[in-house]
């Protein structure tokens, strides 16, 4: 129980995949802007980060490892993670239209989201077990979506200023990220004192 | 030997991923329903969400999967009785007039009746200002007068005079864009026969408002006692008319202590046909490149 909030919670806030591993920047800034979509979109990470796990683990240790042919690694995972999301995309069109609906064109986006391919390896890296690797996946994207939502808050803010002719617009919003990820770093300890180790 | 392993995994796979798809796009197509495109078409498509439906499309969508004709064919106000009649003639049911509805605005703190409580210099718009203290106005719910309500307007109804917004009654189609605009929620819909018109929004106590606006409304009650149909009473500290009772008798208005209650005129004939949106907006989507 306790490893399994380890690795939920420093997946969350110590190791967030945005705002400390820079990874799915792209999506971070784009589609901040407003917090509904914020929300839709950190739904749809979650929701692909978990599913593209429990499919490229068993293909790693199931066919990758056992027949030497690690260096496909990527490719493999690229392919089978796009035509998983594509997958996912055609059955919720069908089966659950509301909530295609609601989250639109970032489904596909996903496909070729970096934090999406860089979970499922860094599972592999860490050595994670299968259950282990869900729960990291399934804290990677809960981290995702504390990161859009409080950065499209921020957004909120910038975009009702009045801001020095030469920063207004990206400049702006990536000294605030700057400033986020700063805060986000100070939870560096906080597992250690939470659990001790 | 060691070629064939990896490349003939990389292939199986993708002809394996292929070949789900394909079958996965067969099994679970989603037709677009034929009668939906029509309806459509036939939709000025404005997708400002007077009909209820989060646009033109869903709209359409709604009509078309109404197998009992329980979805009026009425309800885009923008289009009015052509494009209702049209819809109607699509869908095969009996014709009824479009309901028409009209935006009202609830402040008449003009300049001349209302002061600014600060000297705003920040980004010039309702909703940046709002978020500053609570706006501009020595109101609360004062017009804070930056057209944020001008700038939705698809059909040029709306204008700034003297520091308030001023409702056009002729070209406005009561989409309810300005209404969803206005942070202070000034801006209501209702029925085009309404006549009479609370111009006041106000949550001071009377006492207050007849300090800062010299026109708002002091809360006297006088209206909800002269009203023979139950019609105004005053909440959070101004009157309130429900538009389903009132007669449009403006026995309230003339009532009035501090004339906040107008009468607008009838119109001299109902507009023939409703003005197509200036700009026809179509829902963007933001799409950042990976």
């Amino acid at each position: 129980m306790q490893e399994m909030m380890i690795i939920i919670l420093s997946a969350i806030l110590v190791n967030n995949f945005v705002l400390v591993k820079f990874l799915g920047i792209c999506p971070f800034l784009g589609v901040s802007k407003k917090l509904d979509s914020a929300v839709g979109m950190s739904l749809a990470v979650i929701f692909v980060m978990v599913l593209a796990t429990a499919v490229t683990y068993p293909i790693q240790m199931g066919l990758l490892v056992p027949l030497q042919i690690g260096y496909l690694q990527t490719i493999v995972f690229i392919l089978v993670i796009a035509a998983l999301v594509q997958l996912v995309e055609i059955s919720l069109k069908k089966y659950v239209p509301s909530l295609h609906q609601s989250l639109g064109v970032y489904l596909p986006l996903i496909t070729t989201n970096c934090a999406v391919l860089g979970v499922t390896i860094l599972n592999i890296d860490e050595k994670y077990t299968f259950f282990q690797s869900l729960l990291n996946s399934f804290g990677a994207g809960v981290g995702f979506l504390l990161a859009m939502v409080l950065f499209s808050g921020i957004r909120q803010r910038i975009e009702n200023n009045d801001f020095p002719a030469a920063f207004k617009g990206i400049p702006a919003v990536l000294i605030a990220a700057s400033i986020v990820s700063l805060s986000f770093m100070g939870f560096s300890g906080v597992i250690d004192g939470l659990f001790g180790h | 030997m060691q070629f064939i392993i990896p490349v003939g995994i990389v292939t199986a796979m993708g002809l394996l991923a292929g070949g789900i798809l394909t079958i996965a796009d067969k099994f679970m197509a989603v037709q677009m329903d034929e009668t939906a495109a029509k309806v459509l078409a036939a939709l000025p498509g404005a997708n400002c969400g007077a009909c209820g439906f989060a646009g033109c499309a869903d709209y359409a969508n709604a009509l078309a999967k109404d197998e009992e004709h329980a979805i009026k064919a009425n309800l885009c106000t923008p289009g009015g009785d052509a494009v209702a009649m049209e819809v109607s003639s699509i869908l095969g049911v009996e014709f009824e007039g479009a309901s028409s509805k009209i935006a009202i605005m609830k402040c008449s703190g003009s300049r001349d009746r209302t002061s600014y409580a600060m000297d705003y210099q920040g980004h010039q718009t309702c909703k940046a200002n709002k978020l500053f203290f609570r706006g501009r106005g020595a109101c609360e719910m004062a017009c804070l007068g930056f057209g944020d309500c001008v700038n939705v307007c698809a059909y040029d109804a709306i204008r700034i005079e003297n520091g308030l917004a001023v409702i056009n009654k002729y070209k406005c189609v009561g989409c309810g864009l300005c209404a969803k605009a206005c942070p202070n929620a000034l801006i209501e819909i209702v029925p085009d026969k309404t006549r009479v018109v609370v111009g006041c929004s106000s949550v001071d106590p009377g006492k207050v408002t007849r300090e800062i606006c010299a026109i708002g409304c002091i809360a006297c009650k006088l209206c909800e006692k002269t009203c023979k149909f139950d019609a105004i009473h005053v909440i959070n500290n101004h009157a309130v008319i429900d538009y389903t009772k009132c007669k449009n008798c403006t026995a309230c208005a003339k009532k009035c202590p501090t004339n906040v209650i107008h009468v607008f005129p009838r119109p001299v004939s109902a507009p023939q046909q409703k003005p197509k949106p200036v700009a026809a907006e179509t829902a963007q989507v933001e799409a950042p490149a990976q």
